[in-house]
């Protein structure tokens, strides 16, 4: 790396992530981003300015010191570097991989006036793998315990923010959560090739190691109510419990075999492991013809789960233009380069299935956009008489979830809106019930890892506030 | 992990398991089901209560072996440790006074009707029970289900015990006879179901079915479960699993439940010809 010209004159692009390549990737499920090598992300280190004002600190939802880790990486300090994002993400080789770090930190960054901002992302991603190879996790000491319990509903994002932070702070917390496995959506909605499971365990582990207990199959709403929590001991409670019953789009044919919800889809494939079946007992249809519906992050995890699982063609069918699809442009970028095709401006109106109740084909409608809607794009309208069959053995549905009804319906005073998410004070996650907070899909609906951490953390400092006040 | 306390082979396929988990035995209702995992490769399957024992902390699963997932279960013996058990889940039955129910149970579907028509019996009601089976020596819970009735009638499909014929042939005779029946609860394959309600429908009597679709989490996340219901899609899992069986879409809730039948037979038949290494039978 050209280091000294690069001190005079920043090097006006973010260094080039080394992936695996497209042709091979899509036979396996391994990790597509491979992660900065050492002398790469020292060198990308030193590209940041290391502005006073820092912008990315205040575009970044947990407010990591950015400036200050990065300054720790070219300097060759990496453990430094983890330690200073610790202080504000205790999930970093998640967040570093998983973040829409183009519409927060590296948004506002001063370098991406002139060029591309600091890959702040793979940097992160970068210390956090650096300590995980080296085995050197170590647990920051505890503070003294402050006798308080806290029952934190879901092992997700949101729950494990609060978790680790509550624990940090001195409380006793207990997490519950309903499968048998920690992580909520990071080990059954993010596909192992976005998002490594050992990485996600590994960072439980270490919210583990904080001193928070982890309680799995454990479904609050049914085994234990919220209330019962509370006459259990527990002085305050968070609900983190996500993403709910999957959204349909109640067109003829939804129900017909080789239809899935995006949920369904991606739970079989990287909870269940069901790409490894049969060596793993849950089976999952393995279409030749897969079409997605829908143009976020789980439309894009679905297409190219099923480019993985052998799809010859695998199509994603969107009502926009592909500059409206809420997905990350890293993550269509990558769904195009493993051959995904984009279906745009396209909705389906039924799905077509043969005598023995199998999916056949899609039938879709061609849209166009017209004037701008509530939410600023422009809305879709469809062309009469531009029907039109794709020939496809398996349908995804990824265009959204409601929310969990369990907890809510068992917990008297919590009050949700028409849609059934809690409602919750976005700045301390404070609901309608005493002791209670929420954050994370269960309040938002869906929306991203991040924003769910964000959540987790405001509501850990008015958990806090309010149990010191009691 | 949860423990395995009694083993118990009632029929030449199909198994009784008593499985310590005290805190979903201290809650669970009658017809609610419980999701169960056996081991870390192990699919998740629903398996329907049939009873629980609140002191010692105990739940009894009866299930038919019938693919890889629940022959493996059947091989396990007293002291093996089930990876996870998740419950209770599903709404439980609305128990109350009807007056008379008759509970029409098929097959494996005896199994969860038990604790319904217990329920129903100790909230006061006359209690009528058919019970169907292929054949005599597949035919669970009798005695357990003729002490709660206040008359109970067997069909087999072969004549070896009881009635020879359908539970519908039964049915049919005492909607005949006219005598008073205020509701109707069915559980059994698929084609019972809907044939008891087929029936029923032409008496205008109230019908109730629990359903065991395939589901993944079972906690109204991921939707596997879907079945169309007075023309409405609804899950299983937490809109069910008891449904008014005259509104249910049977001609579909089959064809879902077949959805996976060519990985079942293959996932049997690898299990099969590997079948002798590792744990042999101890049921």
């Amino acid at each position: 790396m050209a280091e000294g010209e690069a001190a005079k004159r920043p090097v006006l692009q973010k260094y080039p992530m080394p992936r695996q390549d497209p042709g091979k990737r899509i036979h396996n499920f391994n990790e597509v981003a491979l992660g900065y090598p050492e002398e790469v992300a020292r060198a990308e280190a030193e590209r940041c300015l290391g502005c006073k004002k820092s912008p990315c600190v205040a575009g970044c939802p947990v407010e990591i010191d950015i400036p200050s880790f990065i300054a720790s990486i070219r300097e060759g300090e990496y453990l430094a570097a983890i330690r200073k994002i610790k202080e504000k993400n205790c999930l970093p080789a998640i967040c570093g991989r998983v973040c829409p770090q183009e519409d927060q930190c590296e948004k506002v960054c001063v370098l991406g006036r002139k060029g591309e901002p600091v890959a702040i992302g793979r940097l992160e991603r970068f210390a956090a793998d650096y300590e995980m190879a080296q085995g050197l996790i170590d647990a920051p000491p505890r503070p003294a315990p402050t006798g308080k319990k806290v029952a934190v509903v879901g092992s997700g994002p949101a729950g494990l923010t609060v978790a680790g932070d509550l624990a940090m702070m001195g409380h006793e917390v207990t997490v519950f959560e309903a499968l048998h496995k920690a992580g909520g959506v990071l080990v059954y909605g993010i596909p192992e090739f976005r998002l490594p499971k050992a990485i996600v365990q590994k960072e439980v582990d270490y919210v583990a190691s904080l001193g928070v207990e982890f309680r799995l199959d454990t479904v609050i709403g049914k085994l234990l109510t919220v209330d019962e929590l509370f006459a259990s001991g527990y002085q305050a409670v968070f609900l983190g419990n996500g993403a709910g019953l999957p959204t349909f789009m109640n067109i003829p044919g939804e129900n017909l075999n080789g239809v899935y919800s995006a949920n369904e889809y991606l739970t079989r494939s990287n909870l269940m492991k069901a790409y490894l079946f049969p060596d793993y007992d849950t089976p999952i249809i393995r279409g030749r013809n897969v079409a997605v519906v829908g143009g976020g992050n789980v439309a894009m995890d679905s297409v190219r789960t099923a480019r993985r699982l052998g799809a010859e063609n695998a199509y994603i069918i969107y009502r926009r233009s592909r500059a409206e699809m809420p997905a990350r442009h890293e993550e269509i970028e990558n769904a195009a380069e493993e051959g995904v095709q984009f279906v745009m401006l396209t909705n389906p109106v039924r799905i077509l299935g043969d005598e023995r109740g199998w999916v056949k084909a899609i039938e879709c409608i061609r849209m166009e956009l017209g004037e701008p809607d509530e939410s600023g794009r422009r809305r879709p309208i469809p062309i009469p008489g531009s029907e039109y069959q794709i020939p496809v053995d398996v349908v995804v549905i990824a265009i959204g979830n409601g929310a969990n009804p369990l907890v809510a319906s068992t917990t008297p005073g919590l009050e949700v809106n028409r849609w059934g998410n809690i409602i919750a004070d976005p700045e301390t996650g404070q609901t309608s019930k005493e002791g209670v907070f929420a954050g994370g899909d269960i309040v938002t609906g869906a929306a991203t890892v991040i924003l769910a951490m964000g959540a987790g953390r405001k509501a850990a400092r008015a958990i806090d506030r309010y149990l010191r006040s009691k | 992990m949860f423990p395995i306390v009694k083993t118990q082979r009632l029929a030449s396929s199909i198994k009784l398991l008593e499985v310590e988990a005290p805190l979903i035995a201290r809650k669970v209702k009658a017809g609610q089901f419980v999701v169960l995992r056996r081991s870390e490769q192990g699919e998740r399957i629903p398996l329907t209560v049939a009873d629980w024992n609140r002191e010692r902390g105990t739940l009894t699963l009866i299930f038919q072996e019938v693919g890889k997932s629940t022959l493996e279960l059947g091989r396990m013996g007293e002291g093996d440790e089930i990876q996870d058990l998740i419950g209770p889940l599903g709404n439980p039955s609305e128990i109350k006074h009807y007056g008379t129910v008759l509970c029409v149970g098929g097959g494996i579907g005896i199994a969860p009707i038990y604790p319904i028509a217990r329920a129903f019996r100790e909230a006061g009601n006359r209690v009528l029970s058919i019970l169907g089976a292929r054949q005599r020596e597949l035919l669970i819970l009798e005695e357990e289900m003729r002490a709660l009735s206040h008359e109970l009638w067997v069909t087999t499909d072969d004549g070896s015990y009881g009635r020879q014929g359908l539970v519908t042939d039964e049915l049919r005779r005492l909607l005949e006879e006219g005598d008073r029946i205020d509701m109707v609860l069915a559980i059994g394959p698929p084609v019972m179901m809907q044939a008891v309600c087929r029936l029923t429908a032409l008496h205008g009597l109230k019908t109730t079915v629990s359903l065991d679709s395939i589901m993944v989490d079972g906690t109204g996340m991921c939707g596997a479960c879907r079945v169309t219901v007075g023309g409405k899609t609804r899950f299983v899992c937490v809109h069910g699993p008891e449904f008014d069986g005259h509104q249910v879409d049977f001609e579909e809730y089959i064809q879902r439940k077949r959805m996976y039948l060519a990985q079942e037979r293959q996932a049997l038949e690898r299990f099969r010809q590997g079948g002798t290494e590792g744990k042999d039978g101890r049921g």
